[in-house]
This record gives structure tokens, C-alpha cells and sequence, in this order.
């Protein structure tokens, strides 16, 4: 399935490991600290709401 | 129609954006997967450099995406100079770890495809250094915003950090045509025919390009709701302590 790459396979495959890694973590921590950022914020608009 | 003044209103930008992130993270998995399988997959070898021209679908978009993040940067930069709108400064911070990942990324696979093409994974050619100039601009202004407590100062300081680093980020991309020297080859996009990239490479690659551009912008609607929300809370906050 994977093409013949010959002599420089560690070379392409690398490079799209190193890349498509740093793509994903980068995804990844976006949406985590998004997710984190905007249930801090409601929780924390909440306990304003009530205690106000 | 709208005025895009309108979107400076926190709320308005969230909710505007909340509808398009979903289309556009899908829309960029769409391409980078369509054009990365095809380059992968279903393009020949270069005649000179193996199958190491596969790594031009994934060098080219990210070193244009870190140098365009950059710019995109210096337009909000600006905005938040003249008008003094929050979300244009808090959408340049948003953007910055983007565009440092991106210039990670065209600088590691810009060393694996020299190693065997050049003999060396580093080499003081103008591109390579300017570009390292650029991701060391990223990394003083991502440090700059976190060391600076008081939002607006941090936002004016970054700004004319900002300004400064433009220069690196057109030298990045410029550089070859500057110097005629160093072992970077020219722009593998043009809009000489000669010049340009061949069609069997240009059409994936075109592809892929649109995908990092995509997905700059989706992470960049994402993390600029995140930095306003995060701003509110610390408004907040501020608010509880002096009240307590």
C-alpha cells in the first residue's frame, strides 16, 4: 500500500510524523483549554449570578 | 449589509464564529487528508529529488501559513493601534501559537528534506535564517503577552513587537529573491510557468494548501473565544477581589 520510497524513506516518513504530530497536539490543546476556559467562565458567572 | 466593526463586539464574534468552526474544521480535514493522500500516494517521484518531493506538501503550505499567520497578526496589530478593539488584539495572540507550530513545522521538515538533498540539515542561507528569526519573533511574543499582567499594556507592547517582526516574516519570504546566494532553491510557486512547480505536484499541493489554510482559521476563531472568554474571567475575578 505505502509507495516505494527507496533510499529516502526514513527522510518522507519522518517528516510527515513529525508533522502530522505537531498538527493533532496542536488541535488537541486548542479545543482542551477552549473547553476548559468556557466551563471556568460559566461556573464562575454562575456563583456571580447566585451570590448577586 | 453588516459593518465588520460589528464583530469587535465580543458576543457578536463568538456567536458568529461558533457557526462557521465546525464547517471549517471539517472543510480543512477534508482537504489536508484529499491532498495529502494524493501527493502521498499518487504522485511520481522527482527526477532530481526522489520521493523526497513528497515533503513539499506539508513544507510549502506550513512556511506559508507561518509567514501569512504573522501578517495576519500585523493587520490585527494595527486595528488594535487605531481603534483600539479588543478581540483584533486577542485574536493576534490567538494566532501566534498557530503561526509558531506552523514555523516548527516548515523548519523540521525543511532540515529532513536538506539532510539528503544538501548534505547538511542546517545551513546560514538567508531563507533558513531569516525563517529562524521569525520563529524566535514567535516566541518572544507569545512571552511577551504571558509576562505583561494588564491586557491593553500587553497589547501595545506586542503590537510594536509585532511591527518589527513583519520585517522578518517578508524577508522569509522574499529572502531568496533579496540574495541570489545560499542553497535554498527559488519559490516552488510561481506565476511563471517555468518557474512554477509541475502540475502532477501543483494540483495536491494546491489542496493541502487550502487545507492549512483552513484549519489556521478555524484554530484561530477557536483560540480567539478562548482569549475572550479568558479575559472576561480575569475581569471577573478582579472584580470578586475587590469587592471581597
Amino acid at each position: 500500500m505505502i509507495p516505494d520510497l527507496g533510499k529516502y524513506a526514513d527522510a518522507v516518513m519522518s517528516a510527515y510524523a513529525v508533522s502530522l504530530l505537531l498538527l493533532v497536539l496542536l488541535v488537541i490543546v486548542s479545543w482542551r483549554r477552549a473547553a476548559k476556559v468556557k466551563r471556568d467562565l460559566e461556573e464562575i458567572e454562575g456563583k456571580g449570578q447566585s451570590d448577586g | 449589509m453588516a459593518s465588520l466593526w460589528e464583530y469587535a463586539n465580543p458576543k457578536k464574534f463568538i456567536d458568529t464564529t461558533s457557526r462557521f468552526i465546525p464547517w471549517l474544521f471539517g472543510s480543512a480535514l477534508i482537504c489536508l487528508v484529499t491532498g495529502l493522500v494524493w501527493g502521498f500516494f499518487f504522485t511520481p517521484d522527482d527526477f532530481r529529488q526522489g520521493s523526497t518531493v513528497k515533503i513539499i506538501y506539508l513544507h510549502v503550505p506550513s512556511a506559508l501559513m507561518a509567514i501569512n499567520a504573522w501578517l495576519m497578526m500585523l493587520v490585527a496589530s494595527l486595528i488594535w493601534i487605531v481603534r483600539r478593539h479588543h478581540v483584533s488584539a486577542l485574536a493576534a495572540r490567538a494566532a501566534a501559537p498557530v503561526g509558531v507550530v506552523m514555523t516548527l513545522i516548515a523548519l523540521a521538515t525543511g532540515a529532513i528534506w536538506g539532510q539528503p538533498m544538501w548534505g547538511t540539515w542546517w545551513a546560514w542561507d538567508p531563507r533558513l535564517t531569516s525563517f529562524l528569526i521569525l520563529f524566535l519573533f514567535y516566541l518572544g511574543y507569545i512571552a511577551l503577552w504571558e509576562a505583561i499582567e494588564n491586557d491593553d499594556t500587553a497589547a501595545d507592547l506586542t503590537s510594536i513587537l509585532c511591527l518589527v517582526g513583519s520585517v522578518f516574516a517578508l524577508l522569509s519570504r522574499y529572502a531568496v529573491n533579496f540574495w541570489n546566494q545560499g542553497l535554498h532553491q527559488g519559490a516552488s510557486l510561481s506565476l511563471d510557468k517555468e518557474e512554477n512547480v509541475h502540475d502532477v505536484f501543483y494540483h495536491p499541493l494546491l489542496i493541502c494548501i487550502a487545507g492549512f489554510v483552513l484549519l489556521f482559521i478555524a484554530l484561530v476563531f477557536l483560540r480567539t473565544q478562548t482569549e475572550i472568554r479568558a479575559r472576561r474571567m480575569r475581569a471577573l475575578m478582579a472584580r470578586e477581589r475587590l469587592t471581597a
